[in-house]
């Protein structure tokens, strides 16, 4: 039988205020445990909460981004379950009216084997919701006892939920990617997964291949790692699989991954599921969205990677691969834009390739962030317009960009130094050549009796015997002259 | 001889007295008293007096305010910082709250030292103050009998003189009901004119603090001392500074009083009813007409309140889960008996009653049923105000059915104690400012109180048909003998 896998993803954001969601506390990772947890933190008797407008505008920024409608009027419930971590004994976030509704992503997914052509896809965002996060326990080092620490409690979050719209984990990779770089992009959320900014749920069923109801659902939790994601997934639907093909049923669970083993396990099953008692929290207004508020946050908002895209595509002749790796982060975008504009004769293929070649091998060899690039955008582009006037050949530029890399100073400087400069000259290439001419007779007999590969030979000789600084389009030019082939 | 506050601080204005002079009366009186009447929990004599020092240095230094200097008491649920803060619960018996609730904040700033914290029904639920883990509070009027609910330590503490005045919370008649039980005047402010930061939550859309006193007048300025905007309170709302007293002398000529007939029916004792029927009589004698109105929605105030109270409850109350301060179970397996056995021991059966009804009313599949429906009914109540109140400037009624009932005699039948607030819990679903005053006596020596509800911010309106109608009568001024 044929499968189907049917994906959600609710994604977990932590949004970038400095301040918590509804307390003054600051959300700074890594303090010393119940150093940021104020009073109002620790659900001490008689405080109350009081909203973060910067989480609020943080909400409609992404709204706005994804196309969405934006609930002018949306409220904060409590959802009540005990827990050491949940000082108040419940969550305060959005259930029956969520402040986000309704928007899409456009992702690029890449094919099956490297080389293929990407697809285009669409995921459907059903709604995004703020509420606070929770604290932490911490089971080791407390001698059989737990340690509770609120720092991280009432952090703002962001949840996303989309509706099970992928059909493989690597469709799921593919729009979690492109939310990480959305949520990062418009600013706000740090994207920092490994502090748990950006956590992924999955829900995962399996069908058989036609079939129009959806499989039964394993919800697998808190997964921090596109890897994780995707060898979550594949583990699941292969179990899955296999369950009902050894004549089981699967039941609705929620399940944890392990990484150690690439499993995954059960947490608890439906029957375990809370009555989470929702009810609109009467401490906390309903909270409006004014139209010139929505405007203000409108005008915040930078250009999308979408937009961009679009616009390299259009505007700058780049390929839809070019367009969507060059926005995959903003400060991947702002350093291409930075290069082209500071070319005068404008080559966005160049800037492109040289981005997307040399400077992103070299970032990825050493383990930097684009934004942190030890060759600055203006640099690059420096040398690119010395690839323009002639002045180095590429291989050359590949020296400069090395010495670029290594500190060694500007450009011109660096050609300078060096000596790199490509020899155009065609009075000192001509002698150069002429001697190349009489010390190799015997190719130049070759290549007039007809052996095209002496040629080539000849133009290796000249090369080398200018220390890699000639113009190699000179030297065909020059060399075809000279031995009346051109 | 009653010693008002207005009194009180004539004197200290005019340095007849000094702060740490009436401080020392007053907790003689209550180190007198109190064993009798159990109004406080906590009291701290030194801590008391340094504030009366602190209040007498800055009156001193001419700095003082209007009340600077005179002592108030506070009901147990507003958090002050080193004070032990139980909400007369096990649950917090161990609690000293490491901060001030706003309500605190303004006294202090006004430099009213505190006589020490009320007793009152654990977690304010209560008609009867038989809830309090600290034993129930008498009333100074009959000692066999309640003093009300759930303020019944300031209302007892002010009727027994062992204050002048102590501020108290009203979610469905705590102020109020417990005011005309003990004689006195309470006065419950719309819905968000007093921040309810650090008032122990119990039904957060109903809770509001309010000042209780022997006077209306102490009332208005106590009340301009507890109202205004805090920021900390996302309900509190965002208005100038008023001055309460500034209706006080104003004739009550041309005056509409509201009677809604429901709140006149069966039901109400001879006494009482004949009590309130003599204020309205001299009222109409200071130039006040009457006109009768309908509140025909507000008979089910009692079940909306009885599910959407709980509901509030069950989840404001699971903070105190013995994790973090508190009363913990000393012995448990694992997490989940913790929990059970903290809660099972740390709250009293009333408390853990409403604590069941409410996860009920919201529990998937009832939700719709209850909790809507309640609510759906509480915008009707507050609607049969709105139109009640174009006819009208206020209301007026009972605030209580009964007098003072025997301690135990209503504790067997939750449903008869939660009837005690029949005429005041409408008023809170509505979000509307309430309060009661003495109007009479029964048969048996114990007050009447008389309950007038104004509409949205009018506090200083019904404050002023209150002070009018105190110019004229003389209740206010009796005071049990003890």
């Amino acid at each position: 039988m044929q499968w189907e896998t049917v994906i959600g993803l609710e994604v977990h954001s932590q949004l970038s205020t400095k301040t918590k969601i509804f307390s003054g506390a600051s959300t700074a990772f890594g303090a010393e445990p119940n150093s940021q947890a104020c009073q109002v933190d620790l659900a001490l008797p008689g405080v109350l909460p009081v909203l973060n407008k910067g989480a609020v505008e943080r909400a409609i920024k992404f709204g706005l981004a994804i196309g969405a409608k934006l609930n002018r009027t949306n409220i904060f419930d409590r959802k009540n379950y005990f827990y050491p971590d949940l000082p108040k004994g419940y969550q305060i976030s959005q259930f029956t009216l969520p402040i986000v509704e309704a928007g899409e992503l456009t992702v690029q997914v890449e094919g099956d084997k490297p080389g293929d052509k990407a697809v285009e896809k669409t995921v459907r965002i059903t709604r995004a919701h703020l509420e606070e996060d929770a604290g932490k326990s911490l089971h080791e080092d407390f001698h059989g006892m737990t340690g509770i620490d609120l720092n991280r409690a009432g952090t703002p979050l962001l949840e996303i939920v989309s509706e099970p719209d992928m059909r493989s984990a690597r469709e799921a990779v593919a729009y979690a990617k492109a939310l990480h770089t959305l949520v990062t992009w418009i600013g706000i959320c740090d994207g920092n997964m490994q502090e748990g900014s950006f956590r992924v749920d999955a829900n995962v069923s399996v069908r058989p291949l036609g079939q129009a109801e959806y499989g039964t659902r394993r919800e697998i939790k808190n997964l921090n790692s596109f890897k994780f994601l995707e060898q979550a997934i594949n583990y699941e639907v292969r179990w899955q699989i296999e369950q009902i093909e050894d004549g089981h049923r699967v039941e609705q669970a929620t399940v944890l991954f392990d990484p150690d083993t690439g499993e995954t396990r059960m947490m608890r099953s439906k029957e375990d599921a809370h009555d989470y008692r929702y009810f609109p929290d009467p401490d906390l207004l309903p909270v409006k969205l004014e139209e010139d508020w929505i405007e203000q946050v409108r005008a915040t908002l930078p250009e999308l990677p979408q937009q961009k895209q679009a616009r390299y595509q259009a505007d700058l002749g780049l390929s839809a691969y070019d367009a969507s790796a060059l926005t995959a982060s903003r400060a991947m975008a702002d350093y291409f834009e930075a290069v082209v504009a500071g070319l005068v004769k404008q080559d966005a293929k160049l800037a492109a390739n040289w981005i997307m070649g040399d400077l992103s091998a070299t970032l990825n060899r050493e383990g930097v962030d684009i934004a942190a690039s030890r060759i600055p955008a203006g640099q690059l582009a420096a040398l690119l317009a010395r690839i323009q006037d002639a002045t180095l050949s590429g291989k050359l530029a590949k020296q400069v960009f090395e010495a670029l890399w290594a500190g060694e100073g500007e450009v011109d400087a660096i050609i300078e130094a060096r000596g790199l400069k490509q020899v155009s000259d065609s009075g000192a290439l001509s002698a150069i050549i002429d001697e190349v001419l009489a010390a190799n007779a015997k190719s130049v007999e070759e290549f007039r009796s007809g052996k095209e590969k002496a040629f080539n030979a000849l133009v290796g000789q000249v090369m080398k015997a200018s220390k890699g600084k000639a113009n190699p389009a000179q030297v065909n030019e020059l060399l075809k002259k000279k031995l009346g082939a051109g | 001889m009653t010693d008002t506050i207005k009194s009180l601080a004539a004197l200290l204005a005019e340095g007849k007295t000094s702060s740490v002079e009436l401080c020392r009366d007053y907790l003689a009186r209550i180190e007198r008293l109190n064993p009798a009447l159990n109004a406080f929990v906590t009291v701290d004599a030194e801590k008391t007096l340094r504030e009366a020092a602190a209040a007498d240095a800055r009156r001193a230094a001419g700095q003082a305010g209007v009340l600077t200097g005179v002592p108030i008491a506070h009901k147990d649920i507003f958090c002050a910082e080193g004070w032990l803060t139980t909400c007369g619960s096990k649950m917090l018996s161990n609690f000293v709250s490491p901060y001030d609730a706003h309500v605190i904040e303004q006294f202090k700033a006004a430099g009213m030292p505190c006589l020490g914290k009320t007793n009152m029904d654990e977690f304010a639920m209560g008609s009867s103050n038989e809830t309090s883990y600290y034993g129930p509070v008498r009333n100074p009027w009959d000692t066999d009998r309640v003093p009300g609910g759930s303020s019944g330590g300031s209302a007892a503490a002010v009727a027994g003189r062992l204050a002048p005045a102590a501020t108290g919370t009203d979610t469905g008649g705590s102020i109020r009901q417990p005011a005309a039980l003990t004689g006195i005047t309470g006065l419950k402010p719309t819905y968000g004119v007093v921040s309810r930061y650090g008032m122990i939550a119990f039904a957060s859309s109903l809770d509001q603090g309010g000042p209780m006193a022997t006077t209306a007048e102490d009332c208005a300025l106590l009340l301009n001392v507890m109202a205004g905007f805090d920021p900390r309170d996302s309900t509190s709302l965002e208005r100038g500074k008023e001055d309460y007293t500034r209706d006080l002398e104003r004739p009550l000529a041309g005056l509409k009083i509201g009677l809604p007939r429901e709140f006149f029916g069966a039901g109400l004792t001879g006494d009482t009813a004949r009590a309130v029927e003599e204020a309205i009589n001299q009222l109409k004698k200071l130039g006040a007409q009457t006109v009768e109105v309908g509140l025909p929605n507000s008979k089910l105030s009692v079940a909306a309140y009885y599910v959407l109270a709980p509901a509030e409850a069950s989840s404001n109350l699971s903070r105190f889960d013995g994790v973090r301060y508190g009363y913990r179970t000393p012995e448990y397996k694992d997490l989940n008996e913790m929990y059970e056995k903290t809660r099972a021991e740390g709250f009293g059966s009333e408390v853990k009653r409403r604590i069941m009804i409410g996860a009920y009313v919201l529990s998937h599949g009832y939700y719709d049923a209850y909790y809507l429906q309640a609510q759906k009914l509480r915008r009707l109540i507050a609607q049969d105000f709105v139109e009640a109140f174009k006819q009208c400037d206020v209301i007026l009624g009972p605030t209580a059915p009964t007098t003072a009932f025997k301690l135990g005699e209503k504790t067997a039948d939750p449903v008869e104690m939660y009837l005690s607030d029949i005429y005041t819990i409408a008023v809170n679903l509505a979000g509307l400012p309430g309060m009661s005053l003495p109007c009479g006596f029964d048969a048996q020596g114990l007050p009447i109180g008389l309950q007038l509800i104004g509409d949205y911010f009018a506090e200083a309106r019904m404050l002023n048909v209150a002070h009018q109608y105190q110019l004229a009568s003389d209740w206010h001024t009796r005071a049990p003998t003890l």
